[in-house]
């Protein structure tokens, strides 16, 4: 029999309308299977019962017929978007106990759609990392296991490693992430499961604490494309409230779905080919280039010159940004306080106390480059290569619909590595960060396993608000794929 | 053009953790300006780009920053903007004192 667990959104809703089962009974058995799970630590703060006492609103309302698009679906939500009353931590020292008086537009659109959120999903520190081991609350585990190394614990990727964990360990059926240089792609693909991030203005910004403010876009994370095609739907919007917000109408994003690729034209980006990308992922890349033409589409090379400029540019322009965004965690009006001699003393206790070494290394390189002598040799120079990386992908889109690359240049690694030298870690987001630069949305989706049993991640790249599109493509890409392995953790469970 | 990154000592990463003011040891001081010169020398790589006549990125996407009306609105949630202080009296913030 099905466990509740296993169905996608789509399915669980169909049964939610046929009463096969109640809200109350899906998000219970969620609940008892998180209450199992918590080994994974993909939870900040849990919100176990009042997601079983929202469930049975969920059920009234649908008795009364008056149910969300969405309703009785158990979430979760990354810990960086506000929720009225519910701790918020941003996975940092220094935000421990704040709880916010307002709700994050994102995180209301999904309650209003009837989601229920089953708690605070775990992430870096600030969304500042990949894989998860930023995090003031201990890092996250990924429930896959290499089958070379079945001893060694793997990170889910990051900075949404809770949320993809979660969503892959079947403990929720979706989860809010949010992207800055590959927060939801990266970890989407670590966990075999599909995450997107919109253009850039797709989705509200308001309500998620921030960290580089032109290149944060929320997104989602499901079991396969049509979740994050349902979930999507129910977050992107106009919202006066962030002045970057794009005031354009959001279409049914599942409706293309199954249509076919006839006529559409999939780029493949000859920089994308770099050296240190591991051999297995070449390999289902260029799989994946055949599953598309297998899909009906047409295959173009393409060339994105200023590819391998965007790590740098990236860790110019976010850290500055981080830098100007994270000067209000001050002691003064929310957070942590450490009390000083003086006001200022205050101020640089409370810091030096409440922010990891991450964010303390990315706040003071934005504070370097931003400041005096060195803002136009830094800064300057980064935004005008951001142009130009910008300008490769346009040039691009005027020959192809989409861009087919990996997501990550490697697998899922063990907690323990790649931790000595920030830059390594870096790395990760190599595929990643261009897209961030230039605002495109992006969706991984797991087409094989490497060698390890481990799951490999496609990247997908569409054109700016083109998600319906994209959302096609990596549909054909998932059926193509007919990825259908699970977590060593989840097959386990079953046994 | 090339040009060599600025490598910077432990007396700027000191500088600059002042102005970010974020108390630093002389020990961690020590480790991020290995760690920073090392994101330095990596992101120096963009010198050689030639960006003659390119006009710096402000904004992914083109449109002007939306104008609201110009109201007074305080919102009137003192209670709430409070509600997370540290420490908060009267309707106010407090902080350690300022002037001597």
């Amino acid at each position: 029999m099905t466990k509740l667990t296993d169905l996608t959104i789509a399915a669980a809703l169909d049964g939610l309308k046929k009463k096969d089962f109640t809200a109350e009974e899906l998000v219970t058995e969620h609940v008892r299977t998180a209450e199992a799970a918590r080994a994974l630590n993909c939870f900040i703060t849990e919100t176990f019962d009042d997601a079983i006492e929202d469930a049975k609103d969920s059920d009234a309302r649908r008795q009364g017929k008056k149910e969300g698009v969405l309703d009785g679906i158990p979430i979760g939500m990354k810990d960086l978007f506000c929720t009225e009353g519910v701790e918020t931590t941003a996975a940092s020292k220094i935000l421990k106990g704040f709880k916010p008086v307002y709700e994050s537009t994102v995180s209301q659109k999904l309650k209003d759609a009837g989601t229920i959120s089953l708690g605070k999903l775990n992430l870096d520190e600030f969304a500042m990392g990949s894989s998860n081991g930023t995090s003031a609350f201990g890092g996250v585990i990924n429930p896959w296991r290499s089958t070379k190394h079945p001893e060694k614990d793997l990170v889910p990727g990051g900075s949404s490693g809770g949320s993809s964990a979660a969503v892959a360990a079947r403990i929720i059926m979706g989860a809010t992430g949010t992207d800055t240089g590959g927060s939801i792609r990266q970890p989407a693909a670590f966990c075999g499961i599909t995450g997107i991030k919109p253009t850039y203005g797709r989705c509200s910004r308001w309500g998620v604490v921030a960290f580089a403010s032109s290149l944060d876009q929320p997104g989602a994370f499901g079991k396969d494309v049509r979740d994050s095609a349902l979930l999507l739907g129910a977050m992107a919007g106009y919202d006066p409230k962030d002045s970057t917000s794009v005031n354009l109408p959001v279409p049914d994003y599942t409706a293309g779905l199954g249509k076919s690729l006839k006529g559409l034209k999939v780029g493949v980006p000859k920089e994308y080919r770099v050296e240190g990308t591991n051999d297995e992922i070449v390999a289902w890349w260029d799989k994946g280039i055949q599953m598309m033409k297998d899909a009906g589409a047409e295959i173009v090379d393409v060339s994105l010159p200023h590819t391998k400029y965007a790590l740098a540019t990236y860790y110019i322009v976010a850290p500055a940004e981080c830098s100007s965004n994270l000067a209000r965690y001050d002691g003064v009006r929310f957070g942590l306080r450490v009390e000083g001699d003086n006001l200022i003393d205050t101020y640089e206790k409370t810091r030096a106390e409440g922010f990891g070494r991450e964010v303390k290394r990315r706040i003071l390189i934005g504070t370097y480059v931003l400041s005096a002598g060195y803002y136009d040799a830094y800064y300057n120079q980064a935004r005008r290569v951001r142009k130009l990386i910008w300008q490769d992908f346009i040039n691009a889109y005027q020959q192809c619909d989409v861009l087919l690359t990996p997501t990550a240049p490697t697998a899922a690694f063990g907690t323990t590595e790649n931790t000595t030298d920030p830059v390594t870690m870096y790395l990760n987001d190599l595929f990643t960060i261009p897209a961030s630069m230039a605002g495109m949305p992006g969706i991984s989706v797991p087409v094989g396993l490497n060698n390890e049993g481990l799951p490999i991640g496609l990247q997908l790249l569409g054109k700016p608000f083109e998600e319906g599109a994209l959302l096609q493509a990596a549909f054909a890409l998932e059926q193509q794929a007919q990825f259908n392995a699970l977590p060593q953790y989840v097959t386990a469970r079953a046994a | 053009m090339t040009t060599q990154a600025p490598v910077i000592d432990r007396a700027t990463v000191r500088k600059v953790a002042r102005l970010a003011r974020i108390r630093t040891t002389e020990a961690e001081e020590e480790t991020l300006t290995g760690e920073l010169n090392k994101i330095l020398a990596m992101v120096s790589e963009l010198n050689a780009v030639d960006t003659t006549g390119v006009e710096p990125l402000t904004s992914v996407i083109d449109m002007a920053l939306p104008r609201r009306a110009d109201e007074v609105s305080d919102g009137n949630c003192q209670e709430q903007i409070l509600a997370n202080a540290p420490e908060a009296t009267a309707g106010f913030f407090v902080v350690p004192k300022v002037v001597e």
